[in-house]
């Protein structure tokens, strides 16, 4: 192990074991480079890589306020216009920040056209703050603030669909992806800082700790949510979808049953009825996307 | 040791923390089994493992949290992950 | 050279000639004729900068934030509900200790919804770490933007400023203004040197959290920065006067209190009404003057002592109010001149736009007189039966 360190995030942060926020972010920097300014929401990703004094960015870094992010990214691209400097800005918030309460802000971001790169990545609740539910989180998951209970099945709504809603702003670049496929991430993320204008992408990032499973099977479980159809990967260029990862789909019970955010599906009693709207919704998924391989006879 | 104004940083100092001392689990490298895919290096949250001189990958231990990601991707299964004695 | 100029237009040309590389504002009365007016200056190639439209004023200053983080002289107004909605980065910026100047354009927060004049929505930011001039006419509005910009960007003090000014008193109205020329404004304000920034080339992390163990003390270097303000903004204030004719190195400005009996203490343009209340009570025989307070962040506690020490009774007059308690100013001026004898009223008015004349000015002169303080002053009684 040489002194030199090689890596644009650095070791020593305060994620939990096995965090995807904390691969994303690892991914991000290996993809974009160090000719990169990032901008973060607050959030786990802000508050495990920089109590102060420590800092695990080894690139120009700055964290504002939770709901920001966007709007200090586009001040800080007109900056670097009017200095004639050349680094890519990279705006990151989690779920929480991005679709619910940093909403105004990006959409504004969005509708301006701002040469800049917004990745979310969604871990699908508030999770620096305790798990709470938030507009990313998925039907029937148990969070604290949606928890499941005698008359409760957890969240009661489904996922916003923001790459849809900021491709209708005109976004020339718009993807999901997984910490799960790593190379694919890392692609997207190259493609998107080099599209001028606003891009987006949203990366799913399985929580140990929110979603209760062991860090180990972070990329594992993110496969699953691809396999069920819960989680689509795929590639919009100017409002159009391009690119869609195809599966050979499994039932959404083994993506389900690996989690304790919907154990109350199965324990003390199975929750058909409520199982089978998830599997409608994967369902839905498919069929818009076009997930399924078919088989040429 | 004063303060930063405004509270900012330089890159390096996260490096003082060695969250090597959080680990439960040890991953220990076999590297008779390993087909050098690097895979563990691409999954490794703390992008703690790099390339010995003979190409294989070793995890700096000073920070590896055990979290058994690399252990659980390996496609050699050429990682184990053991009970550290401490 | 003077020109008479809408006091809008001309704080548009000064923040003009200051040249900023950033402007992001938002829309909202009565500050619209500034924004208006840079986005003209900018359309036709007559300022260099980037005008971000944004979608609210909590955006304005985000943008303004990131742009002055990577860089860049930036420049945001607002008034009232604007300034209320950035509160959260109004704290952000200070904190990080950036060099924002934004303009003011006082008016009263709602609810009840009001347009016009008063200062409750910039003395409410006044624990924010936000230095704040008040301007008492076109001219000083136009000139604190130039002191404000050296104050802010001096690497002892890197704190944003407020100049403030009331809103279509000062800025729809028309006055004859000395307007500085760009090769003036350039010898007084040189470009922007910020003290770090966002550069691959020297990579720093903005914006960390601070545990218990260290927050304390980043409160206390901010409060330090604001306190060598008050030395920062007399030396550039000096250096204006010295250049240009008018001096503002006085945090504070006396009128006519050298053998006052009654001091009246007051901020913005309240002050010329004031003055010339003050002349006629003069010819009729009543020692009165003023303390007019132009810079009330960092407040200038010490010129307060020196300049009242000598006077039987201290009228402040306060367009702002802290429900249930006092006026900001007299707050600060009582606390000031906690231990001398000098009996301190207030009295809050003005509120929402209501109009002061010279005759108001010499009825509270009468109350103060007479002990009558701590009042709403010129209520219409008929409306609270």
């Amino acid at each position: 192990m040489t002194d030199e360190p090689c890596n644009l995030f650095d070791v020593g942060h305060r994620a939990c074991g096995g965090c995807a926020a904390a691969l994303a972010a690892k991914l991000i920097l290996e993809a974009a480079g160090s000719n990169t300014i990032v901008v973060s929401s607050t959030g786990c990703m802000e508050v495990f890589s920089t109590p102060y004094p420590e800092t695990a960015w080894r690139v120009p870094w700055i964290h504002s306020l939770f709901e920001n992010n966007s709007a200090v990214a586009s001040g800080i691209v007109a900056s670097l216009k009017r200095q004639g400097k050349t680094e890519k800005v990279i705006a990151l918030g989690g779920d929480g920040a991005t679709v619910d309460i940093g909403m105004l802000c990006i959409s504004g971001a969005f509708e301006r056209g701002t040469d800049f790169t917004y990745i979310c990545y969604d871990n699908e609740a508030y999770m620096n703050t305790g798990i709470q539910r938030s507009g990313s989180t998925p039907y029937d998951a148990s969070t604290t603030t949606s928890p499941a209970g005698k008359c409760s099945f957890g969240n009661s709504r489904p996922k916003k669909d923001l790459p849809m809603i900021l491709a209708a702003h005109g976004a020339p670049y718009v993807a999901t992806a997984s910490v799960a496929y790593p190379a694919d991430f890392k692609k997207k993320v190259e493609k998107a800082i080099n599209t001028p204008g606003p891009c987006y992408i949203q990366v799913h990032a399985p929580c140990c700790t929110g979603w209760g499973f062991e860090g180990e099977k972070t990329i594992a479980i993110g496969k699953l949510a691809i396999e069920t159809g819960l989680w689509v990967n795929y590639e919009m260029e100017n409002g159009e979808i391009k690119k869609v990862k195809k599966v050979k789909r499994k039932p959404v019970e083994v993506y389900l049953t690996e989690q304790k955010r919907f154990r109350h599906l199965f324990k003390p009693t199975k929750k058909e009825e409520e199982i089978a709207k998830i599997q409608q919704i994967a369902d839905r998924n498919a069929e818009r996307y076009g997930i399924d391989i078919v088989l040429k006879k | 040791m004063a303060l930063n104004l405004g509270c900012t940083a330089k890159p390096g100092k996260s490096r003082e923390n060695k969250t090597g001392s959080w680990r439960v689990f040890k991953p220990e490298f076999i590297h008779d089994k390993c087909t050098q895919c690097g895979m563990c290096i691409i999954v490794c949250p703390e992008g703690c493992i790099s390339l010995n001189e003979e190409e294989y990958p070793v995890p700096d231990y000073d920070y590896c949290k055990g979290c058994g990601l690399c252990a659980e991707e390996c496609p050699a299964d050429a990682i184990e992950m053991k009970k550290e004695e401490k | 050279m003077m020109e008479i100029m809408e006091g809008s237009h001309a704080v548009a040309r000064a923040v003009t000639l200051c040249r900023p590389q950033v402007i992001a504002a938002y829309p909202i009365t009565p500050q619209t004729h500034i924004v208006e007016a840079l986005a003209e200056i900018v359309a036709n190639c007559e300022l260099d900068a980037d005008y971000i439209t944004v979608e609210s004023e909590f955006s304005a200053l985000s943008a303004c934030l990131g742009a002055s983080a990577a860089g860049s002289r930036v420049y945001s107004a607002t008034t009232s509900q604007g300034l209320a909605l950035m509160f959260e980065v109004c704290y952000n910026v200070a904190g990080m200790r950036f060099p924002v100047v934004m303009s003011i354009v006082n008016r009263a927060m709602g609810a009840p919804l009001s347009i016009w004049n008063d200062h409750q929505d910039s003395i409410s930011l006044r624990d924010s770490g936000w230095m704040q001039f008040y301007a008492e006419d076109n001219q000083e509005a136009t000139d604190l933007h130039y002191v404000a910009y050296k104050v802010a960007e001096n690497h002892r003090v890197l704190l944003p400023s407020l100049v403030c000014f009331d809103g279509y008193i000062i800025s729809h109205t028309y006055e004859p203004v000395d307007m500085l020329t760009q090769e003036q404004a350039d010898s007084y304000l040189p470009p922007f040197k910020p003290y770090h920034r966002l550069d691959a080339d020297d990579p720093i992390s903005f914006g960390l959290f601070a545990s218990p163990d260290y927050y304390q003390e980043f409160r206390y270097e901010n409060d330090q920065a604001m306190r060598r303000a008050h030395e920062i903004i007399a030396t550039c204030g000096r250096e204006f006067g010295e250049m240009f004719g008018r001096d503002y190195s006085g945090l504070v400005e006396p009128y006519r209190l050298e053998d006052a009996d009654t001091a009246i203490v007051a901020m913005g343009s309240l002050c010329g009404t004031v003055k010339d209340a003050i002349d006629e009570l003069r010819d009729a025989g009543k020692k009165v003057g003023l303390l007019k307070i132009r810079t009330f962040r960092p407040f200038p506690a010490e010129e307060i002592v020196k300049f009242l020490s000598g006077v039987s009774r201290v009228a402040v007059l306060d367009k702002n109010i802290s429900l249930g308690s006092k006026g900001a100013a007299c707050l600060e001026v009582k606390d000031a001149l906690y231990g001398s004898q000098i009996p301190v009223l207030g009295y809050v008015l003005a509120l929402g736009g209501r109009d002061v004349r010279k005759k108001d000015i010499a009825a509270i002169v009468d109350n103060a007189e007479k002990g009558i303080g701590d009042i709403f002053y010129g209520l219409r009684e008929e409306l609270l039966k």
